[in-house]
């Protein structure tokens, strides 16, 4: 149920309930139990449309799944697609903690029961330069959230990624400080847009993609949609985040796709839509600006880059 | 074969050996260009394939630049003279990737010729993009050093050749910060060849060794082409670590 309706998202563009809750099965609870051979197979290899453009064509899923940065797995874009096979991703459990009054530690398969996934199809904007059209199966991280009632100290919302060389080899390096954070302002983790991907292309998530849950905030620079999250913290400050930390005159906190503020090293008014050969313009928000610019009222975009 | 009291076919002989070595060596170094031939046309370079051949061909070019770089200090070391006649060569092999490497870039991944405002977007990346800039230099450096290449222009240029030549360590230096610069975070492998350029760089500057190259072979006192005199101060300064 998407609470915004802009116009530009078209009734074309929302999952009908026919395959929401054909998804629900595959992903879940009754799964094994049922009907789903009786269920016709939902058309993954259709090309969806993403909201906001017309003509965007869905990323192939190999390409999705094999051009990865996930610097736990090695810094090719191909190491995490051959690597990440060591992340266990069962049993999995995720801590919702700080400003909350219900603070709670749910197994990952409580998660997927709890919370139905549909699918969203969302441009993805890496900050490198690059985009892909991804069909995520989803949910609004706003929900997760209300079932902990955030007090009214909370503030900001921080992510953490699994710390474990073991299974995340790459966190042996010092490319980053590990493990791996990220945040959001409250408002921007409560919009509708902000989802809880567990899976892609109708499937659970590929280890290389972030399982078993990941943020996905469409309007931000990919390095924002944190991968395989153990922790959700509410929190009063504005936590830090990984690139920041790393380099905080390239990569601020709120990161949203801007092709007027360029990336110090390179400019951010184009991209290379994986599987295109020219480039394209970057647009404000990564596309969404009608849903999501008026979290930015009175900001200048230029300072909070 | 000592090359005392050889005839006319032992002198051809050796001039064949040495062609052949030289045709060795471009083969070998031409090998990553063809298997990028080889995997563009079977689909295989991935999800971006034209980021795929700008990061080979740079790795290639950097590679290829610390081998010609490193065949002097190779022939002080071991006393192989004969090593210096494939310095030219290798030399060249790494401005054909650092040419690949900017034409991809220019063409391929900018779209100069496919796209109307794409020399727009190369002019300020040029001017504005340090890691660029510096990389772009690199690259006009070293176009006169491969022109003045041929052995007419060694004979023309006279001394001042190998004064002009010593601009490969400014540029091998400009191409290292160029990979140190354009990654992201805390990456190893661009430090590691700064480190390798930063010995071949500082072997340079130390004259002691020519105490050693003595013993091995007499000294020459006619300057071979390019060769940089042991003392000479190199006119790179080493890029940070």
């Amino acid at each position: 149920m998407l609470i915004l309706r802009p116009h530009d998202i078209r009734p074309s563009d929302i999952t009908d309930e026919a395959l929401f809750w054909n998804r629900r099965q595959f992903l879940g609870a009754a799964a094994g139990a049922l009907a789903a051979a009786a269920v016709s197979p939902v058309p993954f290899g259709s090309r969806l449309p993403a909201p906001g453009s017309g003509d965007d064509e869905l990323t192939p899923y190999e390409d999705v799944t094999t051009y990865n940065n996930f610097y736990e797995f090695g810094l090719d874009k191909t190491d995490p697609s051959r690597n990440a096979h060591t992340l266990r991703t069962r049993p999995w459990t995720v801590s919702i903690e700080g400003e909350v009054h219900k603070p709670q530690t749910i197994a990952i398969d409580d998660i997927v029961r709890r919370y139905a996934a549909a699918e969203r199809v969302y441009r993805l904007r890496c900050v490198e330069g690059w985009s892909m059209v991804i069909p995520w199966l989803g949910f609004e991280l706003h929900r997760l959230l209300a079932d902990a009632e955030p007090t009214s100290h909370a503030r900001f919302v921080a992510f953490t990624t699994l710390h474990d060389p073991v299974q995340m080899p790459g966190q042996k390096s010092g490319v980053l400080d590990w493990p791996y954070v990220e945040g959001l302002r409250l408002d921007e983790a409560l919009h509708p847009l902000t989802i809880l991907a567990t899976g892609l292309y109708g499937k659970p998530l590929p280890n290389q993609n972030g399982a078993p849950l990941r943020l996905v905030v469409p309007w931000k620079y990919g390095f924002k949609s944190i991968k395989s999250i153990v922790r959700i913290r509410l929190t009063r400050e504005q936590p830090p985040t990984t690139w920041n930390v790393a380099a905080a005159n390239e990569y601020g906190f709120y990161s949203n796709v801007n092709p007027d503020v360029d990336h110090p090293r390179w400019s951010q008014k184009r991209e290379r839509r994986i599987g295109e050969l020219l480039r394209r313009p970057t647009l404000p928000f990564n596309g969404y600006g009608e849903q999501v610019a008026q979290l930015y009222t009175g900001m200048d975009l230029r300072r909070h880059y | 074969m000592t090359g005392r009291g050889e005839g006319e076919g032992g002198r051809a002989d050796r001039r064949w050996a040495g062609r052949i070595a030289q045709a060795a060596v471009v083969a070998a170094a031409l090998v990553p260009a063809a298997l990028i031939v080889a995997d563009l046309l079977r689909d295989n370079l991935g999800a971006n394939p034209i980021e795929e051949i700008t990061h080979r061909t740079g790795d290639w070019t950097i590679r290829l630049l610390l081998g010609a770089l490193a065949v002097t200090p190779v022939r002080r070391l071991t006393g192989w003279n004969g090593i210096i006649r494939f310095r030219r060569t290798i030399g060249l092999l790494a401005f054909t990737y650092a040419s690949l490497h900017f034409l991809t870039w220019v063409v391929l991944d900018q779209g100069l010729f496919l796209q109307g405002d794409a020399l727009g977007y190369v002019l300020e990346d040029v001017a504005k993009r340090p890691y660029i800039t510096v990389g772009f230099t690199a690259f006009v450096l070293l176009v006169p050093l491969a022109v003045t290449s041929t052995r007419g222009w060694v004979r023309r240029l006279g001394r001042r050749w190998t004064s002009l030549h010593r601009v490969v360590y400014v540029a091998a230096a400009l191409g290292s910060l160029h990979y140190l610069w354009l990654v992201k975070g805390e990456q190893l492998t661009p430090v590691w060849y700064a480190l390798v350029l930063v010995v071949l760089l500082s072997v340079r500057l130390r004259p002691p060794l020519t105490a050693s190259v003595r013993r091995i072979s007499p000294p020459r006192r006619v300057p071979l082409p390019g060769s940089a005199p042991p003392a000479a101060t190199p006119v790179a300064a080493p890029p940070p670590p």
